[in-house]
């Protein structure tokens, strides 16, 4: 294929299909115990992170790893002993992180065009660098979900029947969190921070949709992020199209095929 | 009654929450092979109380002992099965197959990582050949009634081996033969398996036909005792009016 020729093409698929994979997996864990939107707001926390990487001159993926997953710790603590909302709670701490990138953005005053790349993303410019530290993250991601994944498959159904067996359900909620925060600094390369909630909701909700059992839904939801990148990065390279937006739009196509097919699924009438 | 055979010793146990009294002074002891009902009105500590056997919260004074162990430092988790109160209100978006449900009751007994191994199937088939729905294996959880959707949700408590079932109102929203159905199946489980049953339930039949002991709980403990005593008892007729008969009548 024409398209793989161009080794910015080659990296792009390498680390897109690993990146959506990983955030379709740990999606359907979020979906399902309503969280979903926390990766959209720990996208907001996310921008402060490069913010702050860029102003002090480190690499903005590990300033964005540190802000993001203390955001993420933040927003667990917030909700579990504050007694708000989740929805609050995300309010509150992805509100707070992106004006912290703001006021950062202003004082600096030099890198507002590096931040739109991570705002909108830029999957075509990923370097052999980048790719090694998201195949990294990735791993990281994919091995604390396998290891855990019985675990992780019972708190979310039911979290107060998995304390009641003696499951530290404290320690994989921590666990979640911090894979959450992961997962949110490898999308923004690929989709840009606005779109990253859509890598980790989409997919899964097409998995979801289309599954009898959870483990069904965990291959399907991986299958149609990878496919999701797939169908993005042809149609942005053939259509002339911004490889995040025509990623997302495939996600959402995929998303909609699936509804269409299975219909809505609910509860017994 | 000799002390193993002793599995909750609960010892004056008081609890509050804002400043509300909700439990006080409760002592009494459940003892292997019951078939214990506890019973009370909307709001007298019922759910809180066994929230508190299970570990689920914290006693403001008093003590739980779970088969000799306070209840802080008590590990085998395993031989206690819960069926919650919820079951009915869990996420009807939720994918999971009748088997992977009941998968979720091996894990207590596995060390990390809890990977199921291939001899797992046969728990599994035989937790849900205890209460009859080794057939829905497959199916997805929420395409059952309700009836069907708790008798799975007591396999996932079987498949650990518990010596101790608890069951919070583990029929609400179940019909009145399915109803009939499931608490026969609950005395099979207590008769031929020797699992002890701890149920919380507002249900006056199953006082009638199938428990042999009853605590009955209005944050106080009023009565705690076999059934017959509690039949025998003041308490009883004050809490049950004109259907302390139908309580009492044995079929």
């Amino acid at each position: 294929m024409e398209i793989l020729q161009f080794p910015f093409m080659q990296r792009a698929l390498a680390a897109g299909l690993l990146i959506a994979v990983t955030c379709s997996l740990l999606g359907v864990f979020l979906v399902l115990r309503r969280e979903a939107m926390a990766g959209h707001g720990l996208a907001h926390v996310t921008f402060g992170g490069v913010a702050l990487g860029l102003l002090i001159s480190v690499a903005p993926v590990w300033s964005a790893l540190g802000v993001a997953i203390a955001g993420s710790v933040g927003l667990l603590k917030l909700k579990e002993r504050a007694g708000i909302h989740g929805d609050t709670a995300i309010g509150i701490v992805s509100s707070a992180g992106f004006a912290l990138g703001i006021v950062i953005a202003s004082m600096s005053g030099k890198f507002s065009v590096e931040l739109f790349g991570y705002l909108f993303g830029n999957i075509l410019a990923i370097g052999p660098g980048e790719v090694w530290v998201s195949a990294l993250l990735a791993a990281v991601v994919l091995a604390s979900v396998t290891l855990n994944y019985h675990d992780l498959v019972t708190i979310t159904f039911d979290h107060e029947m998995a304390r009641a067996s003696g499951i530290n359900v404290g320690r994989l909620d921590m666990l979640l969190a911090v894979l959450t925060a992961v997962t949110v600094v490898l999308a923004m390369k690929v989709v840009g921070l606005l779109l990253v909630a859509a890598l980790l909701v989409i997919p899964a909700a097409t998995g979801l949709i289309a599954a009898a059992s959870f483990l069904r839904a965990m291959v399907l939801s991986g299958l149609s992020g990878g496919l999701s990148v797939l169908g993005g990065l042809v149609f942005s390279y053939y259509l002339d199209l911004p490889a995040s937006g025509a990623i997302v739009l495939t996600a959402t196509f995929l998303f909609l095929a699936s509804f269409s097919l299975k219909g809505p699924t609910g509860r017994r009438p | 009654m000799s002390e193993p055979d002793v599995l909750f010793d609960i010892d004056n146990l008081s609890f509050g929450y804002g400043g509300e009294r909700i439990l006080e002074e409760i002592t009494f002891r459940v003892t292997r092979g019951d078939f214990l009902a506890i019973i009370g009105p909307n709001g007298s500590g019922k759910t809180t109380l066994i929230r508190m056997m299970l570990g689920l919260g914290r006693p403001d004074s008093g003590s739980i002992r779970i088969m000799g162990e306070s209840v802080e430092s008590f590990r085998s988790w395993d031989l206690i099965g819960y069926v919650p109160q919820r079951a009915t209100e869990l996420d009807p978006l939720f994918p999971a197959s009748v088997r992977e449900v009941v998968a979720m009751g091996l894990l207590p007994h596995k060390r990390w990582p809890r990977f199921l191994v291939p001899s797992d199937e046969g728990v599994i088939d035989e937790a849900l050949e205890m209460v009859d729905m080794v057939a829905y294996k497959e199916r997805r959880i929420w395409a059952l009634s309700g009836g069907q959707q708790q008798r799975v949700f007591i396999a996932r408590a079987l498949a650990s081996k518990p010596e101790v079932l608890v069951l919070d109102e583990p029929t609400a929203g179940v019909d009145a033969d399915a109803q009939e159905r499931f608490y026969n199946t609950l005395e099979t489980i207590n008769r031929m398996r020797g699992v002890t049953l701890i149920l919380v339930t507002h249900d006056i039949g199953v006082i009638t036909k199938h428990v042999n002991k009853v605590a009955c709980l209005n944050q106080r403990l009023i009565f705690h005792g076999s059934h017959q005593d509690f039949c025998d008892s003041e308490q009883a007729i004050t809490l049950f009016g004109p259907d302390h008969h139908l309580i009492c009548h044995r079929h």
